[in-house]
């Protein structure tokens, strides 16, 4: 591991089928998210960004390319070396929250500290401030089913977090939320980002745009362009709306 | 600018809180000489006067400006208009079309440029929307500025598929 990325991809291919049939999912890239960055990977659907994300979370492995988690070199681990790193190092979000039906919120969210290893009741404990930094202590003891998209979203995030993760890895987080939850995930994306937490989301909601240090477009498996949103807007003839005078 | 006058004669100065208040952080933008630049147009076109102001001899200058019939007319007419700002596709699709007919520039780099400008945009209104200080209806207008810019990045992904594969078949872009 060189440099100073929490995260690295360099060579990084998958590919599906065989000859004419060949589908190259993603296609050699090379990526670098340093320690602290929001980056939001955008594209079309089918352009590879799904899974791009499962490579860089150990989901599926790489056909080529090497890719690294701090200074774990992740697309060469056992699969049980790897079940381990993603359940200490790694927090991930679904697009449909994955969470268990029958269990309350709290469970839900201490479930991953539980089978991380944590006594019962650190793990009650950690939950819970985690429920009350996402905004829901008040929802601790409710099922999903009584919670509405953007509420069970960030019982989701506070999941993600519950053993304190190098990054959160995020899957079109907020494709099945309405604009009202969306906002409310925005804003817990924007208080992760000014934590330091590491972030990497892979949407086409251009939105999370404004939650984001880095912004890379993607299509057809490969980058194909890489901005980092610093500033404001460049031509500031008047109004925020009117990019195309 | 009339339609802040509408109600009733006002400073220049009044003129831009007025239009501040309206419009939240879009209204910042706007400065005092774009206000009396403006107006002095406005004055120009018979749509609305000014007087100086009596009784403030600290402050000689200060002008109330008031709508004439005509500019009341006008206001009248732009209030019951159907009509909604357009951006300029026309121009950015026309700079495509040229791009790639005389080989001077790559129309997917020109859709990158454009890109970035819009996400840029895009994210200085969403952050605005997201501060909860926010005043629910101008909320409600930085919603819209994000819709209608989403719906441009929709277009620019729609323009990115179409000079991609133009560029891979070795077509031509006659228009």
């Amino acid at each position: 591991m060189t440099g100073s990325a929490l995260l690295k991809a360099r060579g990084v291919s998958r590919r599906y089928g065989w000859g004419s049939a060949l589908v190259r999912a993603v296609d050699e890239i090379d990526l670098e998210v340093p320690a602290g960055q929001t980056l939001a990977i955008m594209g079309p659907s089918g352009c590879g960004k799904s899974t791009l994300l499962h490579l860089l979370g150990g989901l599926q492995r790489p056909t080529d390319g090497e890719i690294w988690l701090a200074e774990h070199r992740i697309d060469t681990m056992s699969e049980r070396a790897l079940a381990r790193l993603r359940r200490h190092h790694i927090g991930f979000v679904f697009q449909s929250f994955h969470l268990m039906d029958e269990l309350t919120a709290v469970e839900n969210v201490e479930l991953a500290a539980l089978l991380a290893g944590q006594s019962p009741r650190r793990a009650r404990q950690r939950a819970l401030h985690l429920l009350d930094r996402v905004g829901l202590a008040d929802r601790a003891r409710h099922l999903p089913s009584a919670l509405s998209g953007g509420q069970r979203q960030r019982v989701a995030i506070a999941r993600a977090l519950s053993n304190e993760p190098l990054v959160v890895l995020a899957d079109e987080p907020t494709g099945n939320l309405d604009s009202a939850a969306t906002l409310e995930v925005l804003r817990l994306f924007e208080e992760l980002r000014t934590a330091g937490q590491t972030l990497v989301v892979v949407t086409h909601d251009a939105r999370i745009a404004a939650v984001a240090d880095r912004v890379i477009s993607m299509r057809d498996g490969s980058f194909a362009d890489d901005s980092r949103l610093t500033g404001t807007t460049t031509s500031g003839t008047g109004t925020v709306y009117g990019g195309w005078r | 600018m009339l339609a802040m006058l509408a109600k009733e004669p006002a400073y220049g100065y009044d003129l831009r809180s007025r239009l501040r208040s309206a419009l939240g952080p879009l209204g910042e933008a706007m400065n005092a000489g774009q206000i009396y630049v403006t107006l002095a147009r406005l004055a120009k076109a018979g749509l609305v006067t000014s007087q100086h102001a009596e009784g403030l001899p600290d402050r000689p200058d200060r002008r109330v400006y008031a709508l004439t019939p005509a500019g009341q007319q006008r206001v009248a007419a732009w209030l019951t208009e159907v009509s909604w700002p357009r951006p300029d596709l026309t121009e950015f699709h026309l700079k495509l079309v040229a791009a790639a007919a005389a080989r001077l520039a790559d129309p997917v780099t020109l859709v990158d440029a454009q890109r970035r400008e819009v996400l840029r945009r895009l994210r200085d209104a969403q952050r605005a929307a997201l501060e909860r200080s926010v005043d629910p209806v101008v909320g409600l207008l930085l919603e819209g500025v994000v819709l209608r810019l989403r719906a441009d990045l929709e277009w620019l992904e729609a323009c990115e598929r179409m000079w991609i594969n133009r560029d891979r078949t070795g077509g031509t872009a006659s228009p």
